[in-house]
């Protein structure tokens, strides 16, 4: 996990999510690419991001897109965020003993526009969280900024610049993530 | 001529038919009827339950059965082959589960049933299953039922008989069928349609029914909703006494 480094969070508010990355790709300490993506939309409404090893994030965001177009076909219907996370650890604990080196952060609004955020470790362990939740080479000093700058019910915007600084400030702190910041709101 | 072509399942006829699914349909139009009915807040699936002795103990035998919690499925034709279908429906439900942590809805079990039944049209050394079947179930969408033949084929119903009694019954669903109809009147609706058809005496042994939402539900999965149950004797008994 600290081959490629990267880093992701989100966090959820009053009827609203955002999920976001830093955006470098390294070779250990060198780096090789300051624009290399990590979150994905898999519906409108429903982000998933993924921090790990660089091979399986754009292996697994491929594999994901192809379960949810077929999800999508077969059942008539977008994919909700609660069954994609599901669907995503039974793909990861698949893999159980050889796992993919990535630990995915999904975020998104259900069809009724509630807030949904779920984060696994890379055998698809769910977590459920109301608050926020980190993943990635900085996810230690993540958890710290999060949890001091996040409190509930805050709005599209003041959720935004929570989540901004919170990445910003845990990037600084690591070698391995960095080189700028990008961040979806719904 | 298509005597010639009936024997082997995976030869088109002449005239562009698999005369094995016609035989197939013979012998679903042989096996008792079943009634599926859908109200606005539930569905009523209903058969006869026909022993062919009165030694026979009824209370062991199963044609109105539960595929998961939220899905019900009845038969008319062979009960040996609805046995197989009905472990096949269960399993692919489960196996949905496995995945997505929730229980499919009954769109996609449909699917999953009507493949099969289609694979065993198509595959060597295999005959079609010789059962129809009415698959009700209560999802996101509301209450819905479908019905699955031999040859795979699938579609929705409002109402809708199959079996033995299957022309008239469907003549008299469509008089009293009306969109507006609620479970207790589908119940009440279905258990008419059947005696319309039915030889000997009407008891609360002698016909099984389930349904699915109405006041049936359950907590399940972490969250209230519709189950589908099967009526206890009791209940059906009421439900006799209410019609005479």
């Amino acid at each position: 996990m600290d081959y490629n480094g990267g880093t992701v969070l989100a966090m959820a508010g009053k009827n609203c999510v955002v999920v976001g990355s830093d955006k470098r790709l390294g070779v250990q300490n060198l780096t090789v690419s300051t624009e290399f993506q990590k979150v994905f939309p898999v519906t409108e409404k429903c982000y998933i991001a993924l921090p790990g090893l660089a091979t399986d994030v754009q292996t697994l965001s491929e594999l994901f897109r192809l379960k949810c177009n077929m999800y999508k076909l077969r059942e008539e219907r977008e994919i909700e965020p609660l069954t994609l996370a599901n669907m995503i650890s039974s793909t990861l604990y698949g893999r159980r003993f050889g796992p993919y080196f990535c630990e995915p952060i999904i975020a998104g609004l259900d069809k009724n526009n509630k807030p949904h955020i779920y984060g696994m470790d890379l055998i698809g362990c769910l977590n459920y969280p109301d608050d926020f939740t980190v993943a990635g080479c900085a996810e230690a000093a993540l958890f710290g900024m999060c949890e001091s700058l996040w409190e509930p019910d805050l709005e599209p915007d003041e959720l935004f610049e929570t989540a901004s600084q919170a990445l910003l400030s845990a990037a600084d702190r690591n070698s391995l993530v960095g080189w700028g910041a990008v961040i979806h709101t719904m | 001529m298509s005597d010639r072509y009936s024997f082997s399942l995976t030869t088109f006829s002449p005239s562009g038919k698999l005369v094995q699914i016609e035989y197939a349909l013979n012998a679903v139009a042989q096996g008792v009827t079943s009634i599926g009915i859908k109200a606005t807040n539930g569905i009523v699936i209903a058969t006869e339950k026909k022993t062919a002795s009165p030694l026979i103990d009824d209370t062991s035998l199963e044609k109105v059965a539960n595929v998961c919690p939220n899905i019900g499925i009845v038969y008319s034709g062979m009960g040996p082959d609805f046995r197989v279908l009905l472990a096949k429906a269960r399993k692919a439900a489960q196996k949905y589960k496995r995945i997505y942590n929730e229980y499919p809805t009954t769109g996609m079990l449909v699917k999953d049933v009507a493949s099969v039944m289609q694979e065993f049209t198509q595959s060597g050394g295999v005959r079609p299953f010789g059962v129809s079947l009415l698959i009700a179930g209560y999802d996101e969408t509301g209450p819905v039922l479908y019905q699955v033949d031999p040859s795979g084929s699938y579609w929705a119903w409002k109402a809708s008989a199959i079996g033995k009694n299957m022309i008239n019954a469907k003549t008299f669903l469509e008089k009293r069928y009306n969109d507006d109809i609620e479970i207790e009147d589908a119940v009440h609706t279905s258990i008419l349609t059947l005696k319309e058809g039915f030889e000997g005496q009407m008891t609360e042994h002698s016909i099984e029914i389930g349904i699915i939402g109405g006041g049936t539900t359950g907590f399940t999965e972490g969250k209230e909703q519709p189950l589908f149950r099967k009526l206890s004797p009791s209940e059906v008994r009421d439900y006799l006494a209410n019609i005479s």
